[in-house]
C-alpha cells in the first residue's frame, strides 16, 4: 500500500479546427449512411475533419482523425453520433445531431446534400455517453480536479478489512471510495469539489465539497441525496448546533436530521411504516455520511472528544423525513420558517426514540393528557426547563386531535399547559429522589419545556396508535439549538 | 488490479510542539484558573486557589461561558499573556 501525488490528466477541452467538424462511429448504421455526404463536404471549399471513435475503414479513404480515447467527444458533449458541428475563430457557432438533410445543408452552408438519401434519419449513442464507459471517462477527463491523496491498496489486500484498520469506519463497512465514486457523488451538485462547506469541529478543519462527497460515498449516498448531506454538514457545524457539544457531552445525544419538502419523496426517503427504523437507503446513508464527515473530517471519535457514556444506536445515523403528504397540518419545516413546499431539513441533538402507547384514548383532551404525562418523565421526571423533545405523532394518534379540529398550534398549546409542574414536588430531595431543581424554585409552577421547545412531527404507519418522543441534549445558548435550513447546494 | 481510493480524512498535519519546562515552584508565578462552567467546579477552584496562595502563587480566575463549546480565542489569549501556569478544571 502506497499514497503518492496523483498523476494530472490533462483536462482541458481540445480545440476544434475551424470550418466544419464530424463525430462519427462505425458502428452507427447513420454514419455508415452519410459517407456519401462526407464526401461532398470534403470537396467543398470549407475545410472537413472528421473525427472517429472506432474503426475508420467505413470512410472509404476520406482523411479523418481518430477519437478513440472520447477527449474530443467527452470535452465537447457529444451525445449522438453523427454530429455535425460548424467551428469559427476555435468557437462552435452551429450544430446538428442524426441525419437531416435540411439541417446539414443549414449548417454546412452547402446545398443538394446527397438526394439519394431520406430526409432524415436518427443519429447512434455516442460511445463518450456509453453507460458502460460512463464512470471510466469521467475519473479520465474530470479526475484531476480531485485534490485527496490517492491511496493505492494492493491486488492482495481487501479493501474493505483496510478501511476498517484505518479506523474510518464506524463498525460497520464501507464504500471504498473509489475516483469513480466520488466523481459519481459530485454530479449531486453543481458546486466545484474545491468549495468550502464548513469549518468541522473538533479538530476545527476546513471541509470541501470533495470531502463530503468521499464520506458521503462510503456512507452508501447516491449523488442525488449530496445536497441533503452537504446543507446538513453545513447546519452542524454553526455555533447554534454546536456539533462540539454534541459530540463531547457524556449524554447519549448525536445529531438527528428531520427532513421537509417534496424532495424527501423524490429522493426515496421513508416517513412510512417504520420511519425510524431500518430498510431505507436515503434516510440510512444521509445522517451516516454527516456522522462520518464528523468522526473523518473532524476527528471526533468514541473515547476521542465524543465522550458519551452509554451513547446510542442513532449516533450511526438518525435521519428521517416528515410525512406531510398524510399530515392534517403544516410541516415542522413551514413552522420554523421555512416557506411551504421547500426542501429542508432540520437538525436536532437528540437521543434515541421512546415509544408513548396510548390505545384508549380517544378524545384529543385523554390524548394529550397521555402524552404530556409521558413527556413529564422525559430525561428525568424531576429536571424541567433544560431540555427539548422531538415528538413524532403517529397517524392514528394524529387523527384523533385532527378529527376535534386541533392543529398545531393548539396541540402544541395544550401539551404546554399540560406540561406545567409544581416546583414543590420536584426539588431536590422531594419524593425521596436527591436529583431536582434547586430548592429556591419550590414555590413557582415551572414548565418542563421552554417556549417553542417540543418539536411536532407527523410520522410513521398507518396502524399503531402510538407515538414516539425524542429527547434532547442541553438547549439554549450554552448547549445545542435546532436548527432550521434550506436545502440547498443543489 | 490495484484499487485507488481517496483519503476521507483532513489530512492535517499534527504540529509538534515541546512541552514548556515544568516550574520548580509555583511561588511568585501568576496562575490561572479557568472555571469551563460545570456545576460545582467553582467549589473545586476555590480551594485551588487558596492553597496555591497559601504558596505564594498569585492567582488569576478566568470562566468559559459554556462547558459545551472550546473557549473562546480572545479568552484563551487573555489567559495566556496573563499567566504563567493555567489549571483548567475538566469534571462533571
Amino acid at each position: 500500500m502506497s499514497a503518492e501525488p496523483h498523476a494530472v490528466t490533462p483536462t482541458a477541452a481540445p480545440v476544434l479546427p475551424d470550418g466544419l467538424v464530424v463525430v462519427v462511429k462505425q458502428d452507427c448504421a447513420t454514419c455508415r449512411m452519410v459517407v456519401p455526404v462526407l464526401e461532398q463536404l470534403g470537396a467543398s471549399a470549407t475545410p472537413l475533419t472528421i473525427y472517429v471513435q472506432d474503426d475508420a475503414s467505413f470512410l472509404s479513404g476520406l482523411p479523418s482523425l481518430p477519437d478513440a480515447d472520447l477527449a474530443v467527444s467527452w470535452h465537447h458533449e457529444i451525445e449522438t453520433v453523427p454530429t455535425l458541428i460548424r467551428v469559427s475563430g476555435g468557437q462552435e457557432t452551429d450544430r446538428t445531431v442524426g441525419w437531416s438533410r435540411t439541417d446539414w445543408e443549414q449548417v454546412s452552408g452547402v446545398a443538394g446534400l446527397a438526394p439519394d438519401l431520406p430526409v432524415m434519419r436518427p443519429g447512434c449513442g455516442s460511445k463518450s455517453v456509453d453507460p458502460d464507459l460512463a464512470d471510466e471517462l469521467r475519473v479520465r477527463f474530470t479526475g484531476s480536479k480531485l485534490r485527496a491523496r490517492r491511496i493505492e491498496l494492493a491486488t492482495l489486500e481487501d479493501e474493505m478489512e483496510t478501511l476498517f484498520e484505518r479506523g474510518w469506519t464506524d463498525g460497520l463497512p464501507v464504500v471504498p471510495p473509489t475516483e469513480a465514486r466520488v466523481l459519481r457523488m459530485l454530479e449531486g451538485t453543481s458546486h466545484a469539489p474545491d468549495e468550502l462547506v464548513a469549518i468541522v469541529p473538533p479538530d476545527l478543519v476546513e471541509i470541501t465539497v470533495e470531502k463530503v462527497a468521499i464520506n458521503a460515498v462510503m456512507a452508501g449516498c447516491k449523488p442525488e441525496y449530496f445536497p441533503w448531506v452537504l446543507t446538513a454538514v453545513q447546519a452542524a457545524c454553526t455555533d447554534e448546533f454546536n456539533i462540539h457539544g454534541v459530540l463531547a457531552t457524556t449524554m447519549p445525544v448525536g445529531p438527528v436530521i428531520i427532513c421537509n419538502g417534496p424532495g424527501t419523496q423524490a429522493i426515496g426517503m421513508n416517513s412510512g411504516v417504520n420511519v425510524l427504523g431500518q430498510g431505507n437507503r436515503a434516510n440510512l446513508t444521509i445522517g451516516r455520511a454527516l456522522q462520518l464527515v464528523i468522526r473523518n473530517v473532524g476527528g471526533g471519535r468514541p473515547g476521542g472528544v465524543d465522550r458519551a457514556a452509554h451513547g446510542n444506536p442513532g449516533k450511526i445515523s438518525f435521519c428521517f423525513p416528515e410525512d406531510e403528504v398524510g399530515s392534517p397540518w403544516t410541516s415542522l419545516a413551514t413552522e420554523r420558517g421555512i416557506t411551504p413546499g421547500t426542501d429542508a431539513i432540520t437538525l436536532f441533538a437528540g437521543e434515541g426514540p421512546k415509544v408513548i402507547v396510548d390505545q384508549l384514548s380517544r378524545t384529543p383532551e385523554s390524548l394529550a393528557n397521555s402524552l404530556a404525562a409521558a413527556l413529564r418523565a422525559m430525561t428525568h421526571p424531576k429536571l424541567v426547563i433544560a431540555f427539548d423533545v422531538v415528538l413524532i405523532l403517529g397517524p392514528e394518534h394524529a387523527r384523533v386531535f385532527a378529527d376535534a379540529g386541533w392543529d398545531r398550534t393548539r396541540i402544541l398549546a395544550e401539551l404546554h399547559e399540560r406540561t406545567q409542574i409544581a416546583g414543590a414536588d420536584i426539588i431536590r430531595g422531594a419524593a425521596g429522589i436527591a436529583e431536582g431543581v434547586p430548592e429556591g424554585l419550590k414555590d413557582q409552577t415551572l414548565p418542563k419545556f421552554r417556549q417553542g421547545g417540543i418539536l411536532l412531527v407527523h410520522a410513521g404507519g398507518g396502524a399503531g396508535l402510538f407515538s414516539t418522543m425524542i429527547g434532547g441534549w442541553l438547549n439554549g445558548a450554552a448547549g445545542s439549538q435546532p436548527v432550521t435550513r434550506e436545502v440547498t447546494w443543489r | 488490479m490495484t484499487t485507488t481510493i481517496l483519503d476521507p480524512t483532513s489530512e492535517r498535519t499534527v504540529a509538534h510542539r515541546t512541552l514548556l519546562e515544568r516550574p520548580t515552584t509555583l511561588s511568585g508565578m501568576t496562575v490561572g484558573l479557568l472555571d469551563i462552567s460545570k456545576a460545582r467546579g467553582d467549589v473545586f477552584l476555590d480551594r485551588l486557589e487558596q492553597r496555591l496562595t497559601e504558596v505564594g502563587a498569585k492567582v488569576k480566575r478566568f470562566k468559559k461561558p459554556t462547558f459545551t463549546k472550546p473557549a473562546p480565542v480572545d479568552l484563551r489569549h487573555e489567559i495566556a499573556s496573563q499567566c504563567q501556569v493555567v489549571i483548567e478544571a475538566l469534571a462533571d
